[in-house]
């Protein structure tokens, strides 16, 4: 993490951005430029695109066409290192939960003294403390996701992707996890986060972009686009309308 | 039925006396059996994890030919590793024909196809998994084979113990190459076959019955490991 918050902020930007498959066009954003320093949450309806345009953010998936930029390049190894995404499924290693944090320390050259201090600190956060030894892939579906956001963290990043971390998960998880979200965003980390949820959105996001059938139909401040949408496809999804 | 009977009950007294001979054929048995699969293992378990992630042209071509040579003859691994180490062969300077070293390295032969196909088919399926939080954390293809091979462990001591099981029973191969000589290269499974034709049963006897035990043992751990496997597959599905 960080340790000071930056009052820069990671720009990433999407240009001309299409992923076809089978001759179906299944993302096609011409410009997404996401700047401000809160974080920012995708919504939008199941197949909306919303995780396969976080996966080209991260550079999972390289598009058909269009690209994807970081400060103004291409996005690069150099900027994926600087980025860290975390699951829906939270994929965790089949080793112990400390191990888990190790791996991608180790990966970093963090030393051992400075390893071992930085998995209690980053257990501390995520209220794993107790549960270092125990196996990852036994903890409960919040613990292991908070797990992965730890782990995430442990990569020091500048932009933090997660792809609905909260969906499987109960109110007091869900809690625990935007809470973490926040810290991290204070600290600095550009968050870019996929929900369906709107009152997730309404509690974090500092502006939202509105996905529908693989375009993005509205981007804006938080508040405007919650309260005062200006597209019917986003009034329609804000009232609770069903939308394919 | 009496003759059986008293050459078992000799077998018996010849396992649980400790007869010398007949520890020392099974204690070279073990030896060159763990050998084996350790060189195996070494060799097998990278080609066949580096084989889940690679993608490259003629790759199903060469999946297609690992898991043929899992049953390849014995006899026929016998007398090529004959060929390589005998005087005029290309290993001929070596001077291993008929000794314990000729065994394992044919045994080696033998057990790399199984234990690189049974790791291959495991880390695919872990490789599958894990693949797109590997690309996230910077890992790439060829770097997360120790960290799939590691977390394989538990369904990878299965691979080892089948290769163990496939080396420890195998007769063809090391009897062809290690000569079946007395106290240099004599193993359970030759010695059985000498002392059945001598009409020495007792001996025989007891070798296949330590040669059974072994096979259940191993097979039983086998089973339990795939069964912790499988839970802890299903735990976390």
């Amino acid at each position: 993490m960080r340790d000071l918050v930056s009052e820069m902020t990671t720009c990433l930007k999407a240009r001309e951005l299409q992923v076809q498959s089978n001759g179906k066009t299944l993302l096609d954003v011409p410009e997404l430029i996401l700047d401000g320093p809160g974080p920012t949450l995708i919504l939008g309806p199941n197949g909306s695109g919303k995780s396969l345009l976080l996966r080209c953010l991260h550079g999972l998936i390289t598009p058909n066409r269009g690209q994807v930029t970081q400060d103004g390049t291409s996005l690069n190894s150099d900027h994926k290192a600087r980025q860290a995404m975390v699951f829906q499924q939270p994929v965790l290693l089949r080793r112990s939960v400390a191990a888990n944090l190790d791996f991608v320390l180790r990966r970093q050259g963090v030393g051992w003294t400075n390893r071992k201090r930085r998995i209690v600190e980053l257990l501390g956060e995520g209220g794993l403390e107790g549960k270092s030894r125990q196996s990852a892939r036994s903890l409960s579906g919040g613990e292991a996701q908070r797990l992965a956001i730890l782990r995430a963290l442990a990569l020091n990043p500048e932009t933090l992707l997660l792809d609905e971390p909260t969906s499987a998960l109960d109110p007091g998880a869900t809690q625990m996890i935007e809470r973490m979200v926040l810290r991290a965003s204070k600290k600095g980390v550009r968050i870019v986060m996929v929900t369906h949820d709107i009152g997730q959105a309404r509690r974090l996001a500092s502006d939202v972009v509105m996905m529908q059938a693989g375009n993005v139909v509205e981007h804006g401040p938080a508040r405007q686009v919650l309260t005062a949408p200006k597209t019917e496809a986003s009034r329609r999804y804000l009232a609770g309308g069903l939308i394919t | 039925m009496h003759d059986f009977a008293s050459e078992f009950s000799k077998a018996l007294s010849l396992i649980f006396e400790g007869d010398s001979e007949l520890w020392a054929i099974v204690l070279l048995s073990l030896r060159v059996s763990m050998f084996a699969v350790l060189i195996a293992a070494i060799i097998g378990m990278p080609v066949g994890a580096a084989l889940a992630v690679a993608r490259f042209p003629g790759r199903r071509v060469m999946i297609v030919l690992m898991n043929a040579l899992m049953g390849l003859p014995p006899v026929v691994v016998g007398l090529l590793v004959y060929l390589m180490l005998s005087r005029s062969g290309p290993l001929g300077v070596l001077e291993l024909l008929y000794t314990p070293n000729a065994m394992i390295l044919a045994q080696v032969v033998l057990v790399t196809p199984i234990i690189a196909a049974l790791t291959r088919q495991v880390t695919e399926m872990l490789a599958e998994e894990y693949s797109e939080q590997l690309r996230s954390l910077g890992v790439s293809r060829l770097s997360s084979v120790p960290v799939l091979l590691w977390d394989a462990r538990v369904a990878l001591v299965t691979a080892l113990l089948a290769g163990f099981g496939r080396a420890i029973a195998e007769v063809g191969a090391v009897i062809i190459v290690g000569g079946n000589i007395n106290h240099v290269t004599r193993v359970m499974t030759t010695t059985i076959a000498l002392e059945t034709s001598k009409g020495n049963l007792a001996l025989a006897l007891a070798l296949g019955a330590i040669l059974i035990g072994i096979a259940v043992a191993v097979n039983a751990m086998v089973s339990t490991l795939s069964l912790r496997a499988e839970q802890e597959g299903l735990r976390h599905a």
